[in-house]
């Protein structure tokens, strides 16, 4: 990892020095058929920079997320993603993915789901096993390795999707509507881990939702889309709290900030007047996006 | 126990209606040649027992070399089916169609063509018999492939047989079993009945049809008796396995 210039697990690391950005779409247009699903989209997420996209059903927020991922291949624009074409990203496995659905196999352990990319790239069983012990470690499922999919609560599934998706330690986390599923104590508790998480491996995060409060706790910036034809309309600075080793180094006092003094620190930003100043922001911007 | 419990009801029934079979074939005189009495054949059976483990042997033999190729291919024939749109197009209409044919009308053809010394023909007919459920259910369920399974192992990069190996034939397992369930006692039958077309002269099939020839009428029905406990056996081992497979999951 040292002398890497995208070492952002590195505790030093500043995203303002990161040469390459995490995803960068210029000019990007995508049709299905005579829809223009999306159109003009410049986009730039920074190493360690969390974004959200929000905006109504039909936007292409998720078609946004699906052609980073390359699962959707773009009519026009370019497409980088850690500095590569979208497909070298991809078969390079600098990116994880994580689905409404958690999307789990049932037929295998949790332990033997999160090694899934891992062995897909063949990687050795005992480096594997290890790995995903420390996943799950780091997402509070440890005593869960042997268990079922099926045994697991909705919320423990998508926690299991979301260390299948760190599996490979990538740079860049494409999440589409992770939480939608979720009841909403669940889900609060979700956002405070996924934030631990992405401050604790440094990566960036490309996150759609439908949900203004979430994108406005979760967020460095929020990205409000527009339907037909799906575009960007406004970028609205988040309230995104900072935990541990924060790449962009917001953190206070340069502390480290332990999980439960995260949540806390989630909980207050949830209360505070910046979060209700970016939601109606946020809601503004929708608004006017519609009319 | 519960088990214990369950099966008295149809046991009872069977053992009723031997007293009753024995009774009438007594009381009102039938000929053997119409339907021995149970105890005659339970003499045979007691007579012949040796020969009936032996053709018992061979019979079930076939039948299993049939099943595995047959399963074999039926899988390998559905896993192809499912990668390649033009393969799939070739080996349906042909498998459906090999379902519609009277597949033991082929024995003789085979026995001509391999000659009556060996034990391919046979085998070959089980194999084909076997193979339509196999690939019917196989197909069924690899086409049954969660979108977002499918989403994950493009967005992981995956190879079309790390796609197959870690998730469509996993995700088909439980419609292979079963197809394996219903392919198993029709492996017996094919075999029994393939052996009735000539060949070599070592299986249930063939004692049936020489004892039933020679008017050894109770002797051929010992070998249907040891035609229905193969049967059934490779049907319970056919439950078993599925059973055992689809245990813990959902």
């Amino acid at each position: 990892m040292t002398g890497t210039a995208d070492g952002a697990g590195d505790e030093t690391a500043d995203g303002a020095a990161d040469a390459t950005a995490a995803v960068r779409l210029v000019g990007l247009d995508k049709a299905f058929g005579s829809v223009r699903a999306l159109t003009g989209i410049d986009l730039t997420v920074a190493g360690g920079e969390f974004v959200s996209l929000i905006g109504p059903s039909g936007c292409g927020k998720s078609t946004l997320l699906r052609v980073v991922a390359d699962l959707e291949q773009p009519t026009a624009g370019t497409v980088e993603v850690s500095g590569k074409t979208a497909r070298r990203a991809r078969l390079d496995q600098d990116y994880g993915i994580a689905f409404q659905q958690a999307g789990l196999l049932e037929w295998r352990t949790v332990a033997e789901n999160v090694e899934l990319p891992l062995q897909v790239h063949g990687v050795g069983k005992a480096e594997r096993r290890q790995r995903a012990g420390e996943l799950l470690e780091l997402v509070g499922l440890a005593d869960f390795a042997g268990s079922r999919p099926g045994q697991l609560s909705g919320g423990m599934q998508q926690r299991v999707a979301i260390a299948r998706a760190l599996a490979p330690s990538p740079q860049l986390l494409l999440m589409d509507e992770p939480f939608g599923a979720l009841d909403e104590m669940t889900r609060e508790r979700m956002q405070a881990e996924l934030l631990r998480i992405a401050g604790e491996t440094g990566a960036a995060v490309l996150f759609v939702t439908h949900s203004i409060p979430e994108a406005a706790v979760l967020s460095d910036r929020v990205v409000v889309m527009s339907a037909r034809p799906g575009r960007i309309t406004d970028v609205i600075d988040g309230c995104r709290p900072r935990g541990t080793r924060a790449p962009l180094g917001h953190g206070v006092d340069g502390a480290e900030l332990a999980g439960d003094a995260l949540s806390d620190r989630v909980d207050d930003v949830r209360e505070s007047t910046a979060f209700f100043a970016a939601i109606t922001a946020v809601r503004e911007a929708l608004r006017k996006g519609h009319g | 126990m519960r088990s214990v419990l369950r099966a008295w009801p149809p046991l009872a029934l069977g053992v009723l209606g031997l007293v009753a079979w024995e009774l009438v074939v007594r009381l009102a005189g039938v000929p053997a040649f119409l339907l021995p009495a149970p105890s005659a054949i339970g003499a045979a059976i007691g007579q012949q027992f040796g020969v009936l483990l032996s053709t018992s042997a061979v019979t079930g033999g076939n039948a299993l070399v049939g099943l595995l190729a047959g399963f074999g291919l039926g899988v390998l024939l559905a896993l192809l089916a499912a990668w390649s749109r033009l393969l799939r197009e070739l080996t349906t209409p042909v498998v459906l169609a090999a379902s519609a044919v009277p597949i033991v009308a082929l024995a003789p053809v085979f026995t001509t063509m391999f000659g009556s010394t060996t034990e391919l023909p046979r085998r070959l007919v089980v194999t084909i018999v076997v193979l339509v459920p196999v690939f019917v259910s196989t197909a069924r369920g690899l086409r049954q492939v969660l979108p977002v399974h499918d989403e994950l192992m493009t967005a992981l990069a995956a190879s079309p047989w790390q796609h197959a190996r870690f998730v469509r034939l996993p995700g088909a397992v439980p419609h292979i079993v079963t197809g394996l369930r219903l392919a198993a006692p029709a492996a017996v039958i094919a075999a029994i009945v393939a052996e009735y077309f000539g060949g070599l002269q070592n299986g249930l099939g063939s004692r049936v049809s020489s004892a039933a020839a020679n008017t050894a009428y109770a002797r051929a029905w010992a070998f249907v008796a040891a035609s229905i406990v193969l049967g059934l056996l490779f049907h319970l081992a056919g439950s078993l396995t599925e059973r055992l497979v689809t245990r813990g999951r959902t």
